[in-house]
């Protein structure tokens, strides 16, 4: 029997009878970050890192959570679990479970590349690597982070010298306080969607530093948004709640606006390919990093992907999960649910 | 290049007209003639020939990129478009390449005189100095199939723009059978009148679709009605003792229709007529699918000529003794047409397009119901007071389709889009009862709205019976109402017809899916419609 199993709740160690990332309710869920496919309603009892707690506490609500710090060794039953930097959003980790020497690594959402912003990644040796493939495929390839923030600034300069409003979007956690702490606040002010400073106020209570921004609300004369950039969740686009910015560029950054196909249908001015996931160098990289022979492939292109990496000699195996990677900001929510999320942003 | 791929991000990022005029304005204002010329040749579709095949194209990438193809092939049904999917695949470039896109298209075109090594060594070769969208272009350009969102008509407009020359003269230089390797810039743009070249067609006008009731049009008295027969638009232009035929596509096709041939002794030189490409016999009009067993073919054998004979429909007179008679009233021209068409012997070639009188709006709705059968498409309406303007205008000239043939179908089978539908399912074969079967009988994939894309699109995936490559088979639940413009029987398609202009009228959501038609219903419009 293996330490971890697979089974139509998430994740499962029968031996601690505790599931990682479940996407059903059970009795012990262990969560490796703060994203609703990954941190789901319903458990009965939580264990993250500190850093990740009260994300997940404001989005759960009175939930019974415990924490740990990275690198701590927590034991059930006889089986170590350990948390580690995944680097995907702050607080973010891969949850290492070790029993009589058999080693597993459930990584969540993962990425190599050091935003400035969470606690950067750090490979896990193991044996056995459970890994996304959001973006699995060789065509997803990242620029660099500082030319693609100077993009981003040349953009918003570009649209303030026009005396629009920029608004760009991105998933209010993680993609958002990345977009923060990216932008050039010389160029102007930076005004935020509802759903993203709500987040914002739950990471600058846990001390984290981020740069000054004001929520949009009813309040501010609407003379004021020209020359400065809103941040914004990707569902508020389309939406009445953008008329209000008037004569506005709007730009998307994801990954999936590597894509010309994507870039067009998303019907933004601007796409800025930034995600807070693996590009298909990097995924290699990571699995090569673990030492692992036996690769799980979950979210994502994963029987493409698998079948490369059994191609390169892995042992490698799809799984089916309901995980999301990157998804939610390009599929188009219903109108009802957007429409919610615009009135809680506005404070109605 | 670089100016080339700059304009190209500028256009691909906008939807506003305005906006890609702009970048296109700016873009002939920095560039050299050369690469003007080029520019307006690419954007008017005069593409350089495929000199690369796709084949070897992917092998090349592979190799260059260290990935097998069947992986490059996975990533193409993700991404939807092959240029891109290579530019994207490729390893970040060593070199940076600075050179004109006129550079760019002699070195392909060089292409034509390499063997199968030459032509990858320079393909890889051009790959390593270029970026992302250099790259996507230059396999545009190599394969053949360069597109871009913009129309004829908004590049003439930008092009107004930066030399100062009128639009409608620009336009009309703009037509006709140049290349950029037998002009010049300066030669195309400043030629002074339509002589310079005795082949150049006018711009078609186009016509809307009528949305509005046909009573809101006025009195029945300020307008002449006509069918819109379902050939191939043409134009056909008797100068200099030559006579040459034009589709609305823009593409001399003398040689497909040598019946027209005749026309350069039968009519006098400075005429040109509107009408259409019609396969026409025994006095009167054939189908469409008559005339399709000669598009696309360019050797017509006698058999082919003597089964499917074309005439032209005339519809409008462009040009009358030589002058350009297109500021005259649309009676004026149609009297001048009918003249040019009873006074002299074509041997039956050209055929008046008959106009019918009407009182009211009913008699017209009559005679557009029963279309069909003359193998029309509907009603053409024009204004007795229209000039013959350019491009697709509103106001003056409405077309009056029939109403679709319609079938209730179920949905079998989903495939991913491609280009901008790339992550969508938006091609569907559907299929209609026989007994407790269904039998696939037709492909759509247009109709539905982006939301409608969405929801169809989470709906295959949790819906997947199986999967075969990039299409799946989905459990039959989902009803939809095909409308089509005709129907034949095929001995390609399984199912024994094929239907022409298939598309998704409506989502049927409330129609249980037992309800769908039968292949007997199909059989029924087959033995009604089909010819």
């Amino acid at each position: 029997m293996p330490l971890l199993t697979f089974n139509d709740r998430g994740i499962y160690c029968e031996r601690a009878d505790v599931y990682i990332d479940p996407w059903k309710p059970v009795p012990r869920a262990l969560i490796t970050h703060g994203h609703a496919d990954h941190s789901r309603w319903g458990n009965e009892y939580y264990l993250s890192t500190r850093l990740a707690a009260p994300v997940i506490k404001y989005r759960l609500g009175d939930i019974k959570l415990e924490t740990v710090e990275y690198g701590e060794v927590k034991t059930i039953n006889g089986v170590k679990f350990s948390f580690h930097p995944a680097g995907h959003i702050i607080g973010s980790a891969q949850i290492r479970v070790e029993y009589k020497g058999e080693i597993w690594v459930a990584s969540g959402d993962y990425k190599l590349e050091d935003d400035g912003l969470c606690q950067p990644y750090e490979p896990v040796k193991c044996q056995h690597f459970i890994t996304e493939s959001t973006f699995g495929l060789p065509v997803y390839r990242w620029t660099p982070q500082e030319e693609l923030f100077a993009d981003i600034n040349d953009w918003w300069r570009a649209t303030a010298a026009e005396g629009r409003t920029a608004i760009i979007t991105g998933y209010a956690l993680g993609k958002a306080q990345r977009l923060l702490n990216g932008l050039d606040t010389s160029i102007g002010k930076i005004y935020t969607h509802g759903a993203i400073e709500n987040t914002n106020e739950v990471l600058r209570n846990q001390g984290i530093v981020l740069p000054e921004t004001t929520r949009v609300t009813r309040e501010v004369n609407k003379k004021e948004y020209p020359g400065n950039i809103v941040v914004a969740t990707p569902g508020a686009i389309g939406q009445p709640w953008v008329k209000k910015f008037g004569n506005a560029s709007v730009a998307a950054a994801s990954g999936w606006m590597t894509l010309r196909g994507a870039r067009r249908r998303r019907g933004a001015d601007r796409g800025f390919i930034l995600s807070d996931h693996c590009d298909w160098p990097s995924l290699l990289e990571a699995i090569k990093l673990t030492e692992a022979d036996n690769i799980y492939v979950t979210h994502g292109y994963t029987s493409i992907f698998s079948k490369y990496l059994r191609e390169l000699g892995y042992n490698a195996t799809e799984l089916e999960t309901e995980y999301e990677g990157e998804l939610a900001e390009i599929e188009t929510k219903g109108n009802e649910e957007t429409n919610k999320e615009n009135a809680v942003a506005d404070g109605e | 290049m670089k100016n080339f791929a700059e304009l190209f991000r500028r256009l691909d990022r906008t939807t506003k007209i305005n906006s890609k005029v702009e970048s296109l304005a700016d873009y002939f204002l920095q560039v050299d003639d050369e690469d003007k010329l080029w520019t307006v040749a690419l954007l008017s579709h005069r593409r350089p020939r495929r000199t690369v095949n796709s084949k070897l194209l992917r092998a090349w990438a592979s190799e260059l990129s260290g990935i097998d193809t069947w992986i490059l092939e996975e990533s193409y049904h993700v991404v939807g478009d092959l240029a891109e999917t290579i530019a994207l695949v490729l390893p970040p470039p060593e070199a940076d390449y600075d050179h004109t896109l006129t550079y760019w298209i002699d070195y392909i075109e060089r292409f034509a005189g390499y063997d199968e090594e030459g032509k990858k060594e320079a393909v890889q070769e051009a790959w390593r100095g270029l970026g992302t969208t250099e790259r996507y272009l230059f396999n545009k350009l190599i394969t053949g199939n360069f597109r871009v969102g913009v129309s004829q008509k908004l590049m003439t407009r930008a092009l107004a723009r930066a030399t100062g020359i009128e639009e409608t003269n620009l336009a009309h230089r703009l037509m006709g059978n140049w290349t950029p390797n037998d002009t010049t810039f300066g030669d195309l743009i400043h030629s002074e009148s339509a002589t310079d070249d005795i082949s150049r067609p006018y711009p078609f006008y186009l016509a809307y679709q009528l949305e509005q009731p046909a009573e809101d049009l006025g009195t029945p008295a300020e307008w002449q009605a006509e069918h819109k027969w379902d050939g191939i638009r043409g134009q056909l232009i008797v100068r200099d003792d030559q006579a040459f035929i034009w589709s609305r596509g823009e593409e001399l096709v003398n040689d497909k229709y040598p019946e027209y041939a005749i026309l350069a002794q039968a009519l006098p030189n400075g005429t040109v007529i509107d009408g259409e490409i019609l396969p026409f016999k025994d006095g009167r009009p054939l189908g469409f699918n008559v005339l399709q067993t000669r598009i696309g073919r360019k050797n017509v054998s006698k058999k082919l000529l003597k089964d499917a004979p074309v005439v032209l429909m005339c519809y409008d007179l462009l040009e009358y003794e030589g002058r350009d008679i297109r500021k005259l009233p649309m009676s004026g021209r149609r009297q001048l047409l009918e003249r040019v068409v009873e006074e002299y012997d074509t041997e039956g070639i050209l055929q008046l397009s008959p106009v019918f009188a009407f009182e009211h709006w009913e008699d017209l709705a009559i005679e557009r119901e029963t279309a069909r059968e003359k193998f029309s498409e509907g009603i053409m309406l024009k204004r007795l007071d229209s000039e013959y303007k350019q491009g697709r205008k509103k106001g003056d000239w409405w077309k009056w389709k029939v109403d679709p043939l319609t079938i209730d179908a179920v949905m079998m089978y989903a495939q991913r889009g491609h280009g901008r539908r790339a992550n969508l399912y938006t091609d569907f074969t559907f299929g209609v009862w026989d007994g407790e079967q269904l039998v696939p009988f037709t492909k759509a994939y247009s109709g539905l709205t982006d939301k409608e894309f969405n929801q169809i699109t989470a709906w295959v995936r949790r819906n997947t019976v199986e999967k075969f490559g990039p299409v799946r088979s989905v459990k039959p639940k989902q009803v939809f109402e095909i409308g089509f413009e005709g129907i034949r029987r095929s001995t390609r398609h399984k199912s024994g017809v094929a239907l022409r202009f298939p598309r998704m009228l409506r989502w049927r959501q409330d129609k249980p899916v037992e309800e769908a038609n039968t292949k007997d219903d199909l059989e029924a419009l087959l033995k009604t419609y089909g010819s």
